[in-house]
This record gives structure tokens, C-alpha cells and sequence, in this order.
């Protein structure tokens, strides 16, 4: 059995994100990168699958990025994926859901993986297109937004997470794609041990042309902060000053307060 | 222009969210037709054609037959935008439809601007503005970011069916797990984020509770990573929440937390990035350490 996993490096969304010269992203300059959390889930069921399956699977782990995800790519291989395949591709930034999707469809077709993970969305772009897409291009069953995920005799079982709590089982046969919600599993975190082996795993690297035949079919013109709606007061400065005057306002604005 | 939306219809009703897609072709200034997998016992009011599938045949969640009886409905309507809500349907059926039209998708759309979209990005802090390169486009638009509208009328009936299977199939549904803190009735709701930065600090939030006489909410990072119970979760997946106070403690406000309490009476936010898209709907912004913030202000209010 081969198991893909495909996953994407997103900054740390609590830093402050400028625009970059072009004004269609953000500037990488002072953030630090780490994996799309999304994606965490989506490493760690293939992990989970592949213990189940008595460590016969072969785990690939794929990203698209410029050299800086292979971080990513080293803490996916540390929590126990097999190989790897960073699609070198400074310019992933501009490329549009289309086009990611194609390159890993692209790579994947090749490869003949029974079952393809990823997140449900990325942190940062968060469009939620890319997996469903891949399993179009490819031709494959496609469940989303999984919070529960089983697997027995070529066929999976997956919880979708509907609104308001409710969940929706749908059964799927490989080769199929799925995508991972946030709360499907607990993401390990690497051991000493296991980040020294993963060392030793293999990283393939592929230049991006060699996969991306598809031409854009959206542009993103502006990437600006929002129209500030938000008409509230922010209050800084010293902690007991603050208490002050949140009672105050509290007593004031609320019928809670007495 | 013209706009094909797709409706949503679960366990057997109709979702009052379809009229946001009716508020967003207004906004645009579309014409529209409505497609629904749905019942023809239960159809909505509306004054346009309505392309109907039957849900007893075609399934609630069958995203295969669900896409070629879109295709079908595109075909006759000929839209310049399909447009759905980005929900578990939408965000799950729109691509399926875009890729086989191989047209641009813009996914959570909010507005337009520039020529193109708008959607968020970056968890909420940031906006792009997408234009499509098709002449047709699919979009998933933001739930609640457009006021719903209910139209009148009775709707033309166009009847779609189609025999094929699909490789998804659906077993059932699974009901939400039964709340043990009703929060909706509460008065005071003091919610803990992900910034509580660990478990044991969520005592500090509940104390807060307390000493409001409120309950403890949280948001979705601090329930997946059990530092409290999933019954007390707030927004698109826990509990959809209106107290006459809400204090949200580390929460950096995703939409799908936002969209469970912003019709707060009143919010009050403490957060140490002033940035925190929170603040867009927050009445008080306390910019602070909340293991600093927080315990003062319970003391405080304990005296």
C-alpha cells in the first residue's frame, strides 16, 4: 500500500503580515514558518494507518515551496513518514488552487498512491480547494473534512464534521483522497530519536516545471489588512489602570455589573 | 450577469442560509435561479426557476450525482457565477463543479474589491481580493457575511434527475453530542483561546466565570486540544451564542468562532496581539497579558 501526504509550511499566523512588493501576499521577511496545522492531522492518520497496517504502507510526504519547507517536510518525516518530495518552487505564492493541484496530481498519477491526505484547508490561504481538486484531476472518490477515520479492506470509513455539531459517515474505496479536519487525531510530537533517524530519510527534490503544465484560471490582484468595521475601544498600559477602567466600562455598558 | 445558487437541505429542511445566497446576487446586482436537491413538498418561496432534484433519490451528501446534476442545471441556465455557501456542503461540492467546468473558484467570499472578490485570509487578519481568469466562475461565499433575504412568489419548477451512483457513500448522520451546559441561556460567557497557552490556565478563565456569575466557553483549538470540555465550545461547530456579555480570553477570532457570538450584546476582548481579528467585533480591546489581565480583574470584581 503507498499512502501520500501532502502538506504546505504557513507562517505563524500571530505574527503581523505586510505586503509584499508585488501586493498579492504577504512579505517573508521576519516570519517564522512552521507546518499548516490542518496538515498535522493529515501526517499524523497516515502514521496512524500505517502502524495499523503493521508498517507495510509506505508513507511519501509531499510540500511545494521554496528551500525553507523542508522544515516542514523534516518534522513530517520525524513523526514517522517514510520518504519525501519537496517540489522546489520559489514561486508557490502566486500559483492558484488550479495550478497546486495540478502539480500534485501531476506527481502523484505516476506514483499510483492508494490513498492521498491532507489538510482541510491552509491556515494562511485557506481556500479549501486544493484537495478536492487533486482528487478530481486524478479521477478519485474524495471525502472532506474528516473527524473520524477508519480503514479496513481497501475501504474508508470517514466522520465529515457538519455544522452544529452533527457529523456525516460516508464510506469510500481507495484509491481515494481525503482531507483532514482540525480535532481528527492528536498530531505526535517527534522524539530525539526519531528526528535523528529521520535524518537519514530520503528527500527528493523536483524543479516545479517539470510537473506544472496548467495555466492560472484566478489572479489575486490586492492583499490588504480589513476595512477596520470594528468601532470598539482598545484600551493598553497598566494592568491595574486597565481593571479600572473595564469595571467602569462594564458597570456602564452592561446590566451584568452592579 | 446572472447567478446559478445552490441551495442546502439537511435532514429533510430546507437551511435558512440559502436566503444569504439570495442576499449576495442583490448585493451584486444578479439575476438568479435557485438549484436544490431538496423536496417538492417543502419548497422555498421564491419568484425565479428553481432547478429541483429529489433528495429522496439523489441523497442529501452525494457530491458526484450532486456535481452532474449542477452541470446539467448550468447547461440550461447558462450562469456567469455558481454560487455556493462555504459550508460542509459547499467547500465539499464547489470544487468538484469548478474542475469540471474548468473554471476559477473563489472560495469564502465576503465582499468584492478591486475587480475581484474579497475573501479573508491569514486566519482572518488579512484580505485578498481574487479576480477570476474564466468568463464563469464558481464561488463558496462567507457564511454570515451576507444578510439573508426571503423572497416571495411561487417558484418555476425545472425537475433534474440523474441515475448515476457515485463513489461516496453516505451511511448516515451522527447527532451532535448532548450539551451538558446549555450556554446559550447563560448571561455572562467568559471563553478561554488558545492563548491560555495551557491547561492548567484555563482555571484562571473559569474563575473570571465565576466571578461574573457566567460560564465557561471556549474556542475550538483549546476543545481539540482537551483543555476543556467540548460542551462548552462556541461557534459554527459547538454553540451559536448571544449573551449579554462575552469575554473572550486569548482568542484571536477565527470566523467560524466569531460567527457563534458576535451578536453578543456585548464583547469584551483581551489579547496580547492588538492586530487579532477579535477586535473587529469587539466593543473593548484589552491589550494585555491575560495571566496578568485576567486575575487582577477577578480580584477586583470579587471585592
Amino acid at each position: 500500500m503507498k499512502i501520500l501526504v501532502c502538506i504546505k509550511q504557513v507562517p505563524d499566523l500571530e505574527s503581523r503580515f505586510k505586503p509584499d512588493p508585488n501586493g498579492v501576499w504577504f512579505s517573508d521577511t521576519d516570519l517564522a514558518f512552521r507546518m499548516n496545522e490542518y496538515d498535522e492531522y493529515a501526517v499524523e492518520q497516515a502514521v496512524r494507518l500505517k502502524e495499523q497496517l503493521g508498517d507495510a504502507p509506505e508513507v511519501t510526504v509531499l510540500s511545494i515551496g521554496p528551500d525553507r519547507v523542508v522544515e516542514a517536510i523534516k518534522k513530517a518525516l520525524a513523526m514517522g513518514c517514510d520518504r519525501a518530495v519537496h517540489v522546489q518552487d520559489p514561486a508557490v505564492h502566486l500559483k492558484d488552487p488550479w495550478q497546486v493541484a495540478s502539480i500534485i496530481a501531476a506527481y502523484a498519477k505516476e506514483q499510483g498512491f492508494d490513498l492521498i491526505l491532507t489538510g482541510m484547508q491552509s491556515q494562511d490561504r485557506g481556500s479549501a480547494q486544493v484537495g478536492v481538486t487533486v482528487a478530481e484531476q486524478l479521477g478519485i472518490p474524495c471525502a472532506t473534512t474528516l473527524v473520524g477515520f477508519s480503514y479496513q479492506d481497501a475501504t474508508v470509513t470517514a466522520k465529515r464534521e457538519l455544522e452544529g455539531g452533527v457529523k456525516g459517515v460516508v464510506k469510500l474505496k481507495t484509491p481515494a483522497l481525503v482531507t483532514c479536519q482540525l480535532g481528527l487525531n492528536t498530531p505526535r510530537y517527534p522524539t530525539l530519536p526519531n528526528i535523528m533517524k529521520a535524518k537519514k530519510k530520503e528527500i527528493c527534490a523536483v524543479a516545479v516545471a517539470q510537473l506544472l503544465k496548467a495555466e492560472p484560471l484566478a489572479q489575486t490582484v490586492s492583499f490588504h489588512p480589513p476595512a477596520k468595521k470594528g468601532s470598539g475601544l482598545v484600551l493598553e498600559g497598566d494592568v491595574c489602570d486597565l481593571v479600572n477602567k473595564v469595571i467602569g466600562i462594564l458597570k456602564e455598558k452592561t446590566a451584568v455589573l452592579r | 450577469m446572472k447567478t446559478l445558487l445552490i441551495g442546502e437541505y439537511r435532514e429533510g429542511k430546507l437551511l435558512d442560509s440559502t436566503y444569504e445566497l439570495i442576499g449576495f446576487a442583490g448585493q451584486l446586482g444578479a439575476e438568479t435561479a435557485l438549484f436544490l436537491v431538496g423536496s417538492e413538498s417543502q419548497l422555498p418561496a421564491y419568484d425565479g426557476a428553481l432547478y429541483l432534484a429529489d433528495a429522496l433519490a439523489c441523497g442529501e451528501y452525494n457530491p458526484d450525482l450532486h456535481k452532474l446534476l449542477i452541470l446539467d442545471a448550468v447547461e440550461r441556465e447558462n450562469p456567469d457565477y455558481i454560487v455556493f455557501l462555504h459550508s460542509s456542503y459547499g467547500w465539499d461540492l464547489a470544487p468538484r463543479v469548478a474542475a469540471a467546468l474548468r473554471v476559477a473558484q473563489v472560495s469564502e467570499v465576503i465582499g468584492t474589491r478591486d475587480g475581484g472578490f474579497e475573501v479573508g485570509c491569514c486566519n482572518g487578519k488579512m484580505r485578498r481580493s481574487v479576480k477570476p481568469a474564466t468568463r464563469r466562475a464558481v464561488l463558496t461565499i462567507q457564511a454570515g457575511a451576507f444578510q439573508g433575504v426571503q423572497p416571495g412568489g411561487t417558484p418555476r419548477l425545472t425537475r433534474l434527475s440523474n441515475d448515476s451512483a457515485g463513489s461516496v457513500q453516505f451511511v448516515g448522520y451522527e447527532p451532535a453530542e448532548a450539551k451538558g451546559v446549555d450556554l446559550a441561556k447563560a448571561e455572562v460567557i467568559v471563553s478561554a483561546g488558545r492563548g491560555v497557552g495551557k491547561k492548567d490556565n484555563v482555571q484562571i478563565i473559569a474563575a473570571l466565570a465565576k466571578a461574573l456569575g457566567g460560564e465557561l466557553g471556549a474556542s475550538r483549538p483549546v476543545v481539540d486540544a482537551d483543555w476543556v470540555a467540548h460542551d462548552h465550545q462556541v461557534g459554527t461547530t459547538g454553540q451559536t451564542v448571544a449573551p449579554k456579555l462575552y469575554v473572550a480570553c486569548g482568542i484571536s477570532g477565527a470566523i467560524q468562532h466569531l460567527a457563534g457570538m458576535k451578536k453578543s450584546d456585548f464583547i469584551l476582548a483581551i489579547n496580547k496581539d492588538k492586530d487579532a481579528p477579535i477586535g473587529e467585533v469587539a466593543d473593548v480591546l484589552v491589550v494585555a497579558d491575560l495571566m496578568q489581565f485576567v486575575p487582577a480583574l477577578t480580584a477586583q470584581l470579587r471585592k
